[in-house]
Order: structure tokens, then C-alpha cells, then sequence
């Protein structure tokens, strides 16, 4: 026995705790490039923002406005009609197309509008098949223009309705089939209870869905670039690297994330609203319509057409340009490419879910308001354009790389060069600041299902917190981990203006490459890697639609 | 048991809990709490659900942060304000409500996981000793989706055990367990726990699963605790309406102690030490009345009306009432007349059949009314 006031050795003072440090530190360096830019406002920028305010920025406004306008129109139509008809109908051929809605998903949209561009073009199949085969021989038979503004908004519309498709999907399986029937039994027909009650009930859902397609339009570079749609993003990239202007380029950053705020509310605001249930169970016979004749037709017709226009067509085209001209096409060969995008991807899924899991581990063991704020701080990144962040870590990257070789060139009589800019480790930083949300979105999910219990289990077993999440957590969410793995593996595959501003010269990437042929206009060639950054997009994709397939095994086919 | 005392130099082994309040926001849910808990002392924690119970046990364990007191496992501090002893460096084990066994482990894996720094061939010998005594030797190999909810509640004993902790804590153990099977699990636990040594602390909101398994009952409400004693004490000389009521159905009249005494409709009832003048309660067992032939000598004698009587197994319970027909108060209003009786065996008298009622005085209790929520 020993005395009341003893104190066990280990006993430890409370102090300032690891994991909160850690969150908070992760999510000031993930911050810090967006923090930049917004900064960047008060540099006196001299001549170039007069210069840019007088020229270019109506017409950036302008097309925003109008892109945002025009895509978010699409995508609402298409999206929620489409989700409508494949939930609340039975026709031929809905099972299929139920997940086959999203395979459009998988296709860039700067790769879409190549292989509209090439298929569409004077020149191109279509016209000369118009012209020549049907014999409609007048060389002034107007053919609407797919390098516009009206073209970008389409095929924009046609990659970005999943988004809207796959949150209304979910509402309108997760909406009470007892409130459908009861407005049927007061007299309401289905087209009439669709809009009246199913459509109103997933407002929230369509807005999310929206804001987040509208994110994706204001940071789409590529498809703009190609069709000569002038937006903030490729007025960042001129600025940028055509006028050598980096910090009027940030400005323009800056004033692109006021368009970007407004939709992170938007899309904040309508999470909030809606329950994330994939509603299991909620769907019965009774509601679902069985329609027949030309009804079923028209369904299926409206239900395939965007999956042919967002992906068949864009990828048969591309298969086209490759078979016209094999021995061009094929002439790059695709492994170096390959390769620095699978290592790109892989590492940068690697750090991204480590950084991922600590900060959802941190904010599952502290709950306190600045690990709440760390995780939101550190989710961020999902709404900010490519070309932003790559402002936001380019110019402090720069700067420091000036410092450093200043330094040690005064003391040392060495140049340091580029040690952090135009290297891989920029554009690493990059991914993880932009596709931190997509990770932290799947390892928080999986680990709601270790149960609070389990911690304490753990602890009480004698484990740390660190053993505790070697031996508990990762094991129990390894697939959760795997999930977010495969996600960010893809989006980086994907992504094009991040990389293309911040890697090091001449390391190119399958996108990149891509984007090099297309702004040369050598579409065939750039169809090749293009078509496989496509096949590796379609990985998580059809996870998803396997998931929608799994939860209704029951779906009765009509 | 002596009693808990703060500022002595002294500690006994064991948990200590001493002074422990706690705050949920704005909401007190435990109110300087002390709880002693010896070696191989099996203490209960029973009060409704809300009383703070699981909240003292969790502090006990390091889940939850202490606030205000001391925390004390074999006379070293583990928890005071600036001080904490993380929850695996405590020596605490805790069994779950929900078990939280580890569902990527099977059995032995489970009840291995606290014993990791073992070297293999003893930690082998601890896994098998542990799973011999709660009968799951045969399972080492099985996942826990695999058991049913009685084995599983036995492998996450059998889990906790393992390190030989201090001090064993369990929370509602085998509320999730069917009627049945629960009298068979938690005989095995009582025995396990007892030859473990450790000091055992169970919450419980079942007071007869307390009077069970306890050495020592303590009775919670709205963060504090009531009483705590021996069962025998806590159910025979009960502290107060509220832990008198809590362990089953009572009958409870109020009245005026006029001549050390309290007039109820089933005759005056004795209240030793309450002033005269003063708002009494009286709560009476129902196993407390006696019935007897209505024509006997009974002195005093309260004629009661039978207006049901359900046989419930090993006892009967009758629904009486006295004073005539009129509808009297209603039940908890100042001298209601519809009362309960409890009979052992068999005892099913027809409706309307008139008994003569006396007070066994070791079942009635008198408590100040101000006692009263």
C-alpha cells in the first residue's frame, strides 16, 4: 500500500495531444495553397490587372455564367428524369441501364470533346458522310459548330449528369413508397405525384448533385481550351504561362474561388438536408410502373441516349481515329506514359489515404472543435479547381526554391536550383490537397463501422492509440482503404491542368500527352492514351454499379 | 468495509473512487460520487437508466474524462484534474454490453489481443486457462459471427480476463442475452469473476440480476448514490422510498405522523424517528401483507375486498381493496384504497372475497414525504 497522493510513474500530465496536432498540421499545409491564392489579393499586381479587368474578365464572367447556366440545366433534366424513370418505372432493358447511366462517369471531359471535335469537324466523318454519301452536296449547309460555347455545354452535360443521376437515384429508392402510394390513393397519377411530391422531396439531392457538376464545369480546362471557350481556367493557365504573370494568374484564382464558394454552400447546405441511405427494401412492386408499348420504348430511348452519347459514341470515335490511321496513331509508344501515370497515381493514392486515415483517426479519437475544424479545413480541396491549387503551391514553392538557392549560394557557392517546383513532389502535393475529400470521404465512411466500443475495447486491452489502429481499425476498414485507394488512383489518372502546370519538364503522363496531341491537333494520336485513361476510369465506376446492383437483388426485371 | 474517506493517507486496494462529479454540458449527471470497490469484492451498480451509472463506470475505465475527484486502482492514482493514467495502462478490464469483440480476430486472437507482449508459449497457456473457465475451449478457432450471443458474451469475459486485471468492470453484461440463457451466463461470470480476485464493479439496471450476483449494492439516482450495503441490507432496512421501490412493485401511502405513527387505510403504521406533525411516506412490500379469513382474530382488524387474483408462478398477486365500494383516490394520492398483495404458492381467492389485512413491520418502511420526487 502506498499513499493517496502516490502517483503511478506512467502517469502522464495531460499535455497537448499528438493526434490533434498532427490534424491540425496536416490541414494547414493542405490549406496553405488555397490560403496563397486568396492572400495573393492584396499583391499589387501593377499594369496586368488593369490589363486582364479591361480585356478578358467580362468575357471570363460572362462564360462562366453561362457554362454554369447551360450544364446545370442539362444535368438537372437529365439527371433527375433519367433517375425517375429507372427507379420509379419498369421497362426492357432498366436493370442494365440503371448502372449503365454512369459509365459516363468515366470519360474526361477534355477526352469527350476530342473525339466530338474529331467527329463533328468539317472533315470529320459525319460531315463527309452528310456531304458526300447522302449527297447533301452543298458545301454552305450550316452545321452548328461543336468548338463553342453551345458545344462545351453539351458535352460537358453529357459526362456530368451522373452526378446529378446518382444522388436522385438514391433519393428517389430512399423516398417512403407509403407517401407515393398515399398520393396515388388521393387521386394523383404518377406523372403528377413525380412532380408534385418525389421531385420536391430530393430537392436537396438535385442541388448537391448540381453544384457538384457545376464544380467540375468551372474547373474543366482541356474541353475549354480545345473548343476556344475562354473561362477563368484557361485565362489562369495564359496569364500563367503565356504572359509570365503568376501573380495576376493567382487574382484570377481568386476570383474563380468566389464562384466556387457559392456552390460549396450550395452543395454543403443540400448535404445537409438529405439522409445518405442507398434504401434498401424501400422499393416495392406497387410503386414501380409497369410501362408497355411505345412508353417502354420511349423510356429505354431516353434512358440510352445519354449513355450513347456520353460514352459509345465518344468512344467509338476515338476506336475510329485510331483504325483510320493505325501506324500514326499508334506511333507514341504508351508505356513511359503508362507507367508515369501509374506511378503518379499510385503514390499519390498511397500518401492521400495515409493523410486521409490519420485525420479521420484523429477526429474519431478527439472530437473537439479544431479536429472537427482540421477535418473540414483538410477536406477542402474537392471544390477547388486543379489550376488553383496549382497556383496556390507553384508561387510559395517558387519562392522557397529562391530562398534556399540564394542561401546557399552566398555561403556555400552552390546553386540549389528547383528543389520543390517542377518537381514530382509538387504535383504529389497537388493531388493530395485536391482529392484529400474523395479519400477522407471513404475512410470515415468504413470506420462508422468499427464501434466505439471496439476502441474502448482495444484500450482497455492495453493497447495505444497507435495499436490500437495497426491492430483494429486497419484490418476492420481494409476494404474501406482499398476503395478510397482505387478512387484517388483514378482521379489522378484523370486529372489534366494540376499536372500539366506543375510536373517536371518533359514528364508526361497519359493526360498530358493527350492534351500535348489534341492542342496540336493530332486527335489520332492522342485517341490511344486517351481511350486508356478512359478504361481506368471505368474501375470505379463499375464498382459503383455493382454496389447498385447488389442492393436489389429483387429488381424484378419487367 | 470501511468507509471511503478522502485526505486519508492510507488507500485500500482495489478501485477508489472518490468525490467523482460530472458534467454533460450543463446537465450534472454524477454528484461527488464515492465508490469502494475490495479484491474479489463484486460490487453493483443498479439505478434506472440516466442516473449516471455507466457514466461512473466509464470513468472508472478512462473512457470518458475525469472532471472533478479521484480515481484510485490498488491505492495509486490512475485519474485526478491534470492527472490521467491512459485506459491501457491502467490494469482496468471492461466486458461490453455489445461484447466489441473484434470481428477480423477469431477467439483466440480476441483474447490474445491484451496479452500481446507475452511471450508466445505463455500467452498460448493464458488463452487456453481463460477459455477453459468461461467453457469456450472448444471455440479458439471460431470467428465471433460465428457464436451466438451467450458465447460471445463468455469470450469477451474471457478477453477481459486475460491480462489479470485489477479491477473488472462490466456494463450491462447480459442485457442482450434472452431470458434463459442469461440465468446460465451470468452464473458462470459470477463464479469466473469471484476465483479471478479481481475487484469486480457491474452496472446494472436489473435489481434482481443485482441481488444475484452482488456482494454489495449500490443504489444510484440522478447522479448520486442512495445507499450502498449488503443486499440483504439494502433490500431489508432500505434508505429511502426510492430504493425500497426499486427493487419491485410496492404499495405507498402518504400521511401525517400523528403519536410516532401514520395512519393508512390498511391501519397505523409505526415511523420511529420522524418528528410529530411532519409529511410521511409509507411503503409497504406487497409481500409484506399478510391475508388472513375475514371473520379471524386479527388485531387491528382492516377488512380488503379481493377485486383480482393472478397467479404469477411461484407466487399469486392479489389486487385488494378496503374501505367499500366507492371509488377511493387514485393510487399514489393521499389514502387510496386499492393496494397489492403478494402471496407465495398457489393462492387464487374469488373476486369479492373479504380478508382481514395486517403489516409484516419488517416490509413496511416510513420515509419523510420531502423524500419524494
Amino acid at each position: 500500500m502506498t499513499t493517496a497522493s502516490s502517483t503511478r510513474d506512467f502517469a502522464v500530465p495531460r499535455r497537448i495531444d499528438a493526434w490533434t496536432v498532427v490534424a491540425l498540421l496536416i490541414a494547414v499545409v493542405v490549406a496553405a495553397p488555397i490560403v496563397v491564392v486568396v492572400l495573393s489579393i492584396a499583391v499589387p499586381a501593377g499594369t496586368i490587372w488593369s490589363h486582364l479587368a479591361e480585356t478578358v474578365l467580362p468575357l471570363y464572367i460572362g462564360n462562366s455564367l453561362l457554362l454554369m447556366a447551360g450544364v446545370g440545366i442539362g444535368v438537372a433534366v437529365i439527371g433527375t428524369g433519367t433517375a425517375w424513370l429507372v427507379t420509379m418505372t419498369q421497362f426492357p432493358g432498366r436493370r442494365v441501364l440503371e448502372w449503365a447511366l454512369l459509365v459516363p462517369l468515366a470519360v474526361p471531359a477534355y477526352v469527350i470533346a476530342y473525339a466530338y471535335a474529331a467527329l463533328l469537324d468539317v472533315g470529320g466523318p459525319l460531315q463527309d458522310w452528310l456531304r458526300r454519301d447522302i449527297g447533301i452536296l452543298r458545301p454552305d449547309l450550316w452545321i452548328p459548330n461543336v468548338r463553342s460555347l453551345g458545344g462545351a455545354i453539351v458535352v460537358l452535360t453529357l459526362v456530368l449528369y451522373p452526378y446529378v443521376y446518382l444522388l436522385c437515384r438514391a433519393a428517389f429508392a430512399d423516398q417512403s413508397t407509403a407517401l407515393l402510394e398515399a398520393s396515388r390513393m388521393l387521386g394523383r397519377g404518377p406523372a403528377r405525384s413525380f412532380l408534385t411530391l418525389a421531385l420536391p422531396m430530393a430537392r436537396p439531392a438535385i442541388a448537391g448533385g448540381i453544384a457538384l457538376a457545376l464544380m467540375e464545369t468551372l474547373s474543366e480546362f482541356g474541353a475549354m481550351q480545345h473548343f476556344g471557350v475562354q473561362t477563368f481556367v484557361t485565362g489562369i493557365v495564359r496569364t500563367w504561362q503565356g504572359l509570365g504573370e503568376p501573380v495576376g494568374a493567382a487574382q484570377l484564382a481568386a476570383m474563380l474561388m468566389l464562384f466556387v464558394l457559392a456552390l460549396v454552400v450550395i452543395e454543403r447546405r443540400s448535404r445537409g438536408r438529405r439522409r445518405y441511405a442507398h434504401g434498401q427494401g424501400a422499393y416495392r412492386a406497387f410503386t414501380t410502373l409497369h410501362l408497355r408499348g411505345w412508353h417502354a420504348a420511349a423510356a429505354a430511348a431516353i434512358c440510352a441516349a445519354p449513355v450513347l452519347f456520353g460514352f459509345v459514341v465518344p468512344a467509338l470515335a476515338l476506336g475510329w481515329l485510331i483504325w483510320q490511321d493505325p501506324e500514326i496513331a499508334l506511333a507514341t509508344p504508351l508505356l513511359p506514359l503508362a507507367l508515369n501515370s501509374l506511378i503518379l497515381g499510385a503514390v499519390g493514392a498511397a500518401i492521400t489515404v495515409a493523410v486521409a486515415l490519420i485525420v479521420a483517426y484523429a477526429m474519431r479519437l478527439r472530437g473537439g472543435p479544431a479536429v472537427a475544424a482540421a477535418g473540414r479545413a483538410a477536406a477542402m480541396g474537392y471544390a477547388i479547381p486543379g489550376a488553383v491549387i496549382a497556383v496556390g503551391i507553384m508561387l510559395p514553392f517558387a519562392w522557397i526554391d529562391n530562398q534556399v538557392d540564394a542561401i546557399m549560394r552566398a555561403t556555400f557557392g552552390i546553386s540549389t536550383g528547383l528543389l520543390l517546383s517542377g518537381t514530382v513532389i509538387a504535383v504529389l502535393f497537388g493531388y493530395v490537397v485536391r482529392f484529400l475529400a474523395v479519400a477522407l470521404n471513404a475512410v470515415e465512411a468504413s470506420l462508422t463501422r468499427v464501434t466505439p466500443n471496439m476502441d474502448g475495447a482495444a484500450r482497455l486491452l492495453g493497447a495505444t492509440t497507435w495499436e490500437m489502429l495497426r491492430r483494429v481499425h486497419v484490418p476492420l476498414i481494409r476494404g474501406g482503404l482499398v476503395t478510397a485507394s482505387i478512387l484517388v488512383f483514378v482521379e489522378v489518372m484523370k486529372e489534366l491542368p494540376a499536372t500539366l502546370l506543375m510536373r517536371p519538364f518533359n514528364f508526361n503522363t497519359l493526360a498530358v500527352q493527350t492534351y500535348h496531341f489534341a492542342a496540336d491537333e493530332r486527335l489520332a494520336e492522342a485517341a490511344p492514351p486517351a481511350l486508356l485513361v478512359v478504361a481506368v476510369g471505368l474501375l470505379p465506376v463499375l464498382v459503383l454499379a455493382r454496389r447498385i446492383a447488389r442492393a436489389r437483388p429483387e429488381g424484378n426485371g419487367a | 468495509m470501511s468507509e471511503p474517506a478522502r485526505d486519508i493517507p492510507t488507500m485500500p486496494p482495489g478501485l477508489v473512487m472518490l468525490g467523482i462529479s460530472h458534467h454533460f454540458g450543463r446537465r450534472r449527471v454524477l454528484d461527488s460520487v464515492d465508490l469502494v470497490v475490495s479484491p474479489g469484492e463484486l460490487v453493483c451498480l443498479v439505478g434506472p437508466s440516466g442516473c449516471g451509472k455507466t457514466t461512473l463506470l466509464r470513468i472508472a475505465a478512462g473512457l470518458e474524462e475525469l472532471q472533478q475527484g479521484r480515481v484510485l486502482v490498488d491505492a495509486c492514482v490512475v485519474a485526478e484534474p491534470g492527472t490521467v493514467v491512459p485506459p491501457e495502462r491502467r490494469g482496468v478490464g471492461l466486458v461490453f454490453q455489445d461484447t466489441a469483440l473484434f470481428p477480423h480476430l477469431d477467439v483466440a486472437g480476441n483474447v490474445g489481443f491484451g496479452i500481446a507482449r507475452m511471450p508466445a508459449d505463455a500467452r498460448r497457456l493464458r488463452i487456453d486457462e481463460v477459455l477453459h473457465q468461461v467453457g469456450m475451449s472448444d471455440y479458439a478457432a471460431s470467428y465471433p459471427h460465428q457464436l451466438s450471443g451467450g458465447q460471445q458474451q463468455r469470450v469477451a469475459l474471457a478477453r477481459a480476463l486475460a491480462p489479470r486485471p485489477r479491477v473488472m468492470l462490466l456494463d450491462e453484461p447480459f442485457s442482450g442475452l434472452d431470458t434463459r440463457l442469461r440465468e446460465q451466463v451470468r452464473d458462470d461470470t459470477l463464479h469466473v469473476l469471484k476465483h479471478s480476485g479481481a475487484a469486480a464493479l457491474m452496472v446494472t439496471h436489473d435489481p434482481e440480476e443485482a441481488m444475484f450476483m452482488a456482494d454489495r449494492i449500490a443504489v444510484m439516482r440522478d447522479g448520486h448514490i442512495e445507499q450502498d450495503g449488503r443486499p440483504v441490507d439494502v433490500y431489508g432496512t432500505p434508505a429511502s422510498a426510492f430504493v425500497a421501490a426499486f427493487f419491485g412493485q410496492v404499495n405507498v401511502w402518504q400521511g401525517m405522523v400523528r403519536g410516532g405513527a401514520v395512519d393508512t387505510p390498511i391501519g397505523r403504521i409505526a415511523a420511529p424517528g420522524l418528528a410529530e406533525g411532519t409529511r410521511a411516506e409509507v411503503v409497504v412490500r406487497p409481500e409484506g401483507m399478510k391475508l388472513s379469513p375475514g371473520d379471524g382474530p386479527v388485531e387491528p382488524p382492516v377488512a380488503a375486498k379481493v377485486l383480482a387474483a393472478r397467479l404469477l408462478g411461484r407466487s399469486s398477486w392479489i389486487h385488494l381493496c378496503c374501505g367499500g365500494d366507492q371509488p377511493g383516490p387514485k393510487e399514489g394520492e393521499a389514502g387510496h384504497l386499492h393496494f397489492h398483495a403478494r402471496v407465495p404458492g398457489r393462492f387464487l381467492p374469488c373476486e369479492g372475497d373479504v380478508f382481514a389485512v395486517t403489516v409484516d413491520p419488517a416490509q413496511a418502511f416510513v420515509f419523510p414525504a420531502a423524500d419524494t420526487k
